[in-house]
This record gives C-alpha cells, sequence and structure tokens, in this order.
C-alpha cells in the first residue's frame, strides 16, 4: 500500500533526447493508473524510472512520501512483471514464485514461504505446475507464474509493463479480467503500461495518456473518452477511433465535408477568426437517419465499404480532406502510429441497418457530441471543464467505494 | 533438442559421418591395441594383438617406470584441475563485465585476448624459462599453472562473453526488482543459466592444460613434470628397446579422465538451459 508521487520526472539520454520530459503524476494509494501512448511515447522508460532501473535526469519521485530517487530497486519495495515474463528457467514454478521471499534472508521461515507461495499459486490457478519448469508451461501460465512471482511479496505497489502484448487475442481478454480482478482484491496501487487503448480503458481507474515523453491528459477513461483535451487524445481513446472532419468556418456555420452544422453560443464565439476548425465526431454517435430518425443534422454520403459483425456494423465513407488541414491530420496519423490511409469517415451503425456498400445513406448526428478542434495547436475548443470535473470526482467515487468494499471484505474475512 | 531433419538428410549425414569416425577412432584403437601387446610382438604389424599382455601397464603402474609415471600423473591432475579453476572464475568475472558493462578500453581487452590467444607459444618459451629460474619457479607447480592461465584465460572470456551476452538482460532486472544485490542476481540468476557455457569453458580449458607439451617439457625438471612431458623421458628394457608399449599405455591412461569428463558434462554442455525464460 503506497502512494507515488512523480515530480517533474525527466529523462534525458546520452544523445540529449528526452524520452520522458516534465511529467508529474499521483498515483494514490490502491489506484490503478495505466501510462499509454504509442510505441516510443516513454511510457516503458517511465515504468522502468520507477522502479529503479533507470536513473531519473531530474525531478523527484516519491513513495509514501519518501525520496527514492536514489534507491537501489530491491530498497523500493515494488514489484514488476515484464514484457517478456522474465521468469528464472533453472528453477520450478514453486521457486520462481519463492523466490522474492526467499532472497529476504531470515525474514520467512520455510512454512511461512510454502503458505506463501501456495496462497498466490492457488489465487492464479497455478497449483498443479508448482513443480514443473517454466520451459514447459504454455505463454498464459508463464505470465500466471510472473505474477504470482509479483504478489507473493506484498510489496507496496505493481508494475505492469505490456505484460499481456505477448498472448494471443483471446488469452489477452481473459488475462485481463484476472488483473482486474486481482488488482481489485488486493487493492495495491498498480502502473500499468500498455499501448492497447482497450487495455488502458477497461482496467485504469485512470489512464495518463503520452506522447513523445510528454504527458498529454492524466484522467479517467469516461472523461478521456468524453472530454479529451486535444486532437491527440481523441484520436488516440476509443475504437474505431474519432472520425476528425475538416470544416471551413462561415460566420456561425461549420462546413463539413458532409454537411454544413450551425453552432451557437460560447463555441461560436470560439471559432469566430478562424478560418478552418477540425471536427471529431466519434463513429457511434453517427445514426442511420431512417432508423432512427432526426438527430439533428442530417447528409447523405456514398458508403463505399460496409462490415456487418453481428451486433453492430462499420460503413467506411472516404472523403477529400481540406488542403488546409491534411498536413495536420497526417501528422496526427503519425503520431498515433497510422499507415497514412486515405481520409475516410467510420461509422458505427445498428446491426438492423439495411444500408449496403455502394449506396447513398441517409445518416444523421447531434451536433452537441461533436468535438470542435484547433488545427494549429490541436486544442479541443468544445472540452467542458465542469462536466469534466464531475467525471472526475465520480470516478474517484467509484474507485474508493470499490476499495472501500474491499477492506470491509478483508476485515470481515479476518474477524 | 528437437531435430527437424528429413530422413534422406538423416541418412546422407550417417554415411558422411561414418568415414570421420572410422578415421578420428583409428589411431585411439591403434594406441590401445599396441599398448596390449608384449614387447615381442610390438612390430608385428597385426591391428589386433595376437595375445593381450598387459606388461605395459604393469610397467608403469607397479614396476620400474612407476617412479617417473605415478608423480608425473599427480602433477597433470594438480596443476590442471588448479589452472582450470582459477581460469574459469577469473573469465566468468571478465566476461559479465564485458557482456553486461560498457566500459572505457572494453574493444582493447577483447582484441588484446585474442591477440594473447593466437601468439605462437614456442617464442614465450625461451624466455619464460630465463625469467622463471630467476624468480625460482622453473620446476615448480605454479610456474606451469600461470602460463596456462594465460594460455586459456583469452578462450575461456570469448566463450564465456558469449554465453552471457545471451541471457536476457531481464532476468537480472527482475531479480533486481524481487530483492537481489547485484552479486545475488550474478550468483543465483546468472550462473546457474550460464552452467553449460561455465561448463564448456572448463573442459576446454582442462584440455589446453592437459595436452600441453611445450611448457611442460620446458618449464620442468623433476619435481613439477606433468605426464605429456614424463613420457618423452620414458625408457625402453635395454638401450636398443623402443619404450612405444609403454608410452602407449600411458597414454590410455591419461585419455580415461578426459573421456570420462567429456561424458559427465555432455548432457550439461547441450542442455538449451535458457529456454522458457522468456517468451517463445
Amino acid at each position: 500500500m503506497a502512494k507515488i508521487e512523480l515530480k517533474n520526472i525527466v529523462k534525458t539520454y546520452g544523445d540529449g533526447f528526452p524520452a520522458v520530459n516534465d511529467i508529474s503524476l499521483d498515483i494514490a494509494d490502491g489506484e490503478f493508473m495505466i501510462l499509454v501512448g504509442p510505441s516510443g511515447c516513454g511510457k516503458s522508460t517511465l515504468l522502468r524510472m520507477v522502479v529503479g532501473l533507470e536513473d531519473i535526469t531530474s525531478g523527484e519521485m516519491l513513495i509514501d512520501g519518501k525520496r527514492v530517487n536514489e534507491l537501489a530497486p530491491r530498497d523500493r519495495h515494488l514489484s514488476m512483471v515484464f514484457q517478456n515474463y522474465a521468469l528464472y528457467p533453472h528453477l520450478t514454478v514453486f521457486e520462481n514464485i519463492a523466490f522474492p521471499l526467499r532472497l529476504a534472508k531470515g525474514k520467512h521461515s520455510e512454512e511461512d514461504i510454502r503458505k506463501r507461495v501456495n496462497t498466490a499459486s492457488s489465487m492464479l490457478e497455478l497449483d498443479e505446475h508448482l513443480e514443473r519448469k517454466p520451459a514447459n508451461l504454455s505463454g498464459g501460465q508463464r505470465q500466471r507464474v510472473a505474477m504470482g512471482r509479483a504478489i507473493v511479496r506484498e510489496a507496496d505497489a505493481f508494475l505492469f509493463d505490456e505484460p499481456l502484448s505477448n498472448l494471443d487475442a483471446k488469452l489477452r481478454g481473459q488475462m485481463r479480467t484476472e488483473i482486474a480482478r486481482m488488482q481489485r482484491r488486493l487493492g495495491t496501487t498498480t502502473l500499468y503500461v500498455t499501448h492497447d487503448q482497450t487495455e488502458a480503458m477497461t482496467l485504469g481507474d485512470r489512464v495518463a495518456v503520452l506522447k513523445k515523453g510528454l504527458l498529454q491528459q492524466c484522467a479517467s477513461p469516461r472523461e478521456l473518452y468524453e472530454q479529451p483535451v486535444n486532437l491527440f487524445v481523441a484520436g488516440f481513446i476509443g475504437s474505431p477511433p474519432m472520425n476528425f472532419l475538416p470544416a471551413r468556418v462561415d460566420g456561425s456555420t461549420l462546413k463539413l465535408p458532409f454537411c454544413d452544422v450551425p453552432v451557437s453560443g460560447e463555441l461560436a464565439q470560439k471559432v469566430q477568426g478562424a478560418e478552418i476548425v477540425i471536427v471529431g465526431v466519434r463513429p457511434e454517435y453517427f445514426k442511420d437517419a431512417s432508423l432512427d430518425g432526426s438527430k439533428g443534422v442530417d447528409f447523405t454520403a456514398v458508403v463505399d465499404v460496409t462490415e456487418w459483425l453481428g451486433n453492430e456494423q462499420y460503413a467506411y465513407i472516404p472523403f477529400e480532406a481540406d488542403a488546409a488541414v491534411k498536413a495536420k491530420l497526417d501528422e496526427l496519423d503519425r503520431d498515433l502510429d497510422g499507415e497514412g490511409m486515405r481520409t475516410q469517415m467510420v461509422v458505427n451503425l445498428d446491426a438492423r441497418s439495411r444500408i449496403r456498400e455502394g449506396e447513398e445513406a441517409r445518416l444523421t448526428f447531434d451536433p452537441a457530441t461533436m468535438h470542435v478542434f484547433d488545427p494549429n495547436s490541436g486544442d479541443c475548443l468544445t472540452r467542458d471543464e465542469a462536466k469534466a470535473a464531475a467525471i472526475a470526482e465520480e470516478s474517484e467515487a467509484d474507485r474508493k467505494r470499490a476499495l472501500e468494499r474491499v477492506r470491509e471484505r478483508e476485515a470481515a474475512e479476518v474477524g | 533438442m528437437e531435430s527437424h531433419v528429413s530422413d534422406k538428410t538423416r541418412t546422407w549425414l550417417g554415411v558422411v559421418s561414418i568415414p570421420i569416425i572410422i578415421y578420428t577412432l583409428i589411431p585411439i584403437l591403434w594406441i590401445l591395441s599396441l599398448s596390449l601387446k608384449s614387447t615381442a610382438t610390438l612390430a608385428d604389424g597385426k591391428f589386433i594383438p595376437h595375445e593381450i599382455s598387459w606388461d605395459n601397464y604393469r610397467l608403469i603402474l607397479t614396476g620400474d617406470a612407476r617412479g617417473l609415471f605415478l608423480p608425473a600423473l599427480a602433477n597433470s591432475v594438480v596443476v590442471c584441475l588448479v589452472a582450470t579453476f582459477i581460469s574459469v572464475v577469473l573469465a566468468m568475472f571478465a566476461a559479465y563485465a564485458i557482456a553486461r558493462l560498457e566500459f572505457p578500453g572494453k574493444k582493447l581487452i577483447l582484441t588484446t585476448a585474442l591477440a594473447v590467444s593466437i601468439f605462437p607459444v614456442i617464442s614465450l618459451v625461451t624466455p619464460l624459462y630465463n625469467l622463471w629460474r630467476t624468480i625460482h619457479l622453473f620446476d615448480t607447480q605454479i610456474g606451469l599453472i600461470i602460463p596456462y592461465l594465460s594460455l586459456t584465460l583469452p578462450l575461456a572470456i570469448w566463450t564465456l562473453a558469449a554465453f552471457f551476452k545471451q541471457i536476457p538482460w531481464e532476468m537480472e532486472q527482475a531479480a533486481q526488482v524481487d530483492g537481489a544485490t547485484a552479486w545475488q542476481a550474478f550468483r543465483k540468476v546468472i550462473v546457474p543459466l550460464a552452467s553449460p557455457g561455465v561448463f564448456t569453458t572448463a573442459i576446454i580449458t582442462f584440455f589446453t592444460a592437459w595436452n600441453d607439451f611445450v611448457f611442460a617439457i620446458s618449464l620442468t625438471s623433476e619435481r613439477a613434470r606433468t605426464v605429456p612431458a614424463a613420457l618423452a623421458f620414458f625408457t625402453g628394457a635395454s638401450q636398443f628397446q623402443q619404450p612405444t608399449g609403454a608410452i602407449a599405455a600411458a597414454a590410455v591412461i591419461v585419455t580415461i579422465p578426459v573421456v570420462i569428463l567429456v561424458l559427465l558434462f555432455q548432457r550439461r554442455i547441450v542442455s538449451g538451459l535458457t529456454s522458457g525464460a522468456v517468451k517463445g
């Protein structure tokens, strides 16, 4: 149990390149914090600085209020699950899990070690594999052994470095829920690195989105989804990703590729003077007008490809991006590890919709659900601070309640 | 290790390996056959001895040549074991540093080691002989161990460094996070993982020292003489008789520990111990 504070953490490599640039984060006791971002954003480096495997160039790191910058990894009382598991191949599963306990000489009796390892192994369903060597285990089993080794010591915090990226899709889903369950049950502060936004959204109490060593936004998954601070966060969070459409500003009307949207009030003031803005609409906010009726703005477009998945269907609508924002959208695509594909709009439709490829479709969306971004700075002009604060408060309350429940259950078990 | 060779390739490999096996085995069998022949039938040109005689073995183990052979055998064992042990321990530390640490002069150390190992031994012997006589290391076991160390260390460092480099960094990092000091991580994780490399190195080192003749004949006289050197001093029953049989018997005896050593450690050498450490 511990609270981890990062204060203006910087990591500069020999060539002067800042892999992590001035990042400040507070991870509350018992919180599940996710570090997410495309490859090369510095998230793994940051994690390795927390655990002590990388030196901190400048800034301060505190665990429970105590400065740990200079402490060796073994003195930080953290445990870590590595991306490739890093199991000790010459030891059995039992000895692998017991390894941290055996290192703490004299602290644990043989009986105590046996008890703790057995508790961990039964929690992770490894009981029948305890005498086997890691080489004879499947990927998922190795992953669980690595987790067992991390939890057996009752460390102050768990650190995960992309623990699921080596598993196949089905197993990844299972292990994801397993990690969530374990973290809730133990109520241990957790820092989890991933490049997968689904893992970030499903696991995290809060998610810190990083780009090129800079912290973009740190908020609850819901806030990231509904109130992103900029283009990058909006594009990174959500699958399929948010559609970015160039819009010319004409008085109090935004001219999108397929339709015109009237704007009013605060937003109209904000876009005034700008020639062009980027409008972001999530795929699921588009509806089939023939099915749901008008939601505010109606338009027709020719659907290029449809993908029917049973519970929903995706329709792809290509469009020509305005030259003025093409460069910005391309840059964003590169930042998001994209392939620089054609500009197209993805629409997530009801599975009942009869829209088929090649057809002209009547679509509709509610202008209140759209985000408007400044194409130069990338800032979101529609972010509602009051709403964002409300969401943050709610998720914090949810988290505290969940932790409370864990403590109550623990107390009940002990008493 | 599972091989993925087709049956046809396997047959071919078998066919090709038979002449190689015969080629390497014949000298050994020949020496064995010579050692079992009596002096009279030594030169009869027959591969299989007419009748088996243990005279040669008796001669070197209990007979006249005993005083020459047995101390030499003891010297060989002591010198080679000590040299191997020191060499492997030193090489382990050096190789670990080379594999894991970045320090100035790393390249230089590696190239120097390589240069030393290809230096012609014979050119070193004369100055070494003079030096050893001056500082009273001539004809001592230490006087042999030191040159053997410099002879075997380069090879040992190169082999072990290659093994250490194969072990993923994460192994030590995981150990350190688990609460190990750098020394504990080395001893409890890296050394066991590198044990095939350590055994391979130990065997190579042992062989090099065990088979050495040049240093052994030049730097020793009576007290520290090892078997390869001692063989040259065997004499026949009379000055007209060649000590061929006795030399053959001694050669067979010194080959036995080597064969045992290889058989013992063969499994450890080939076992890919790092499999299962990481994903894959």
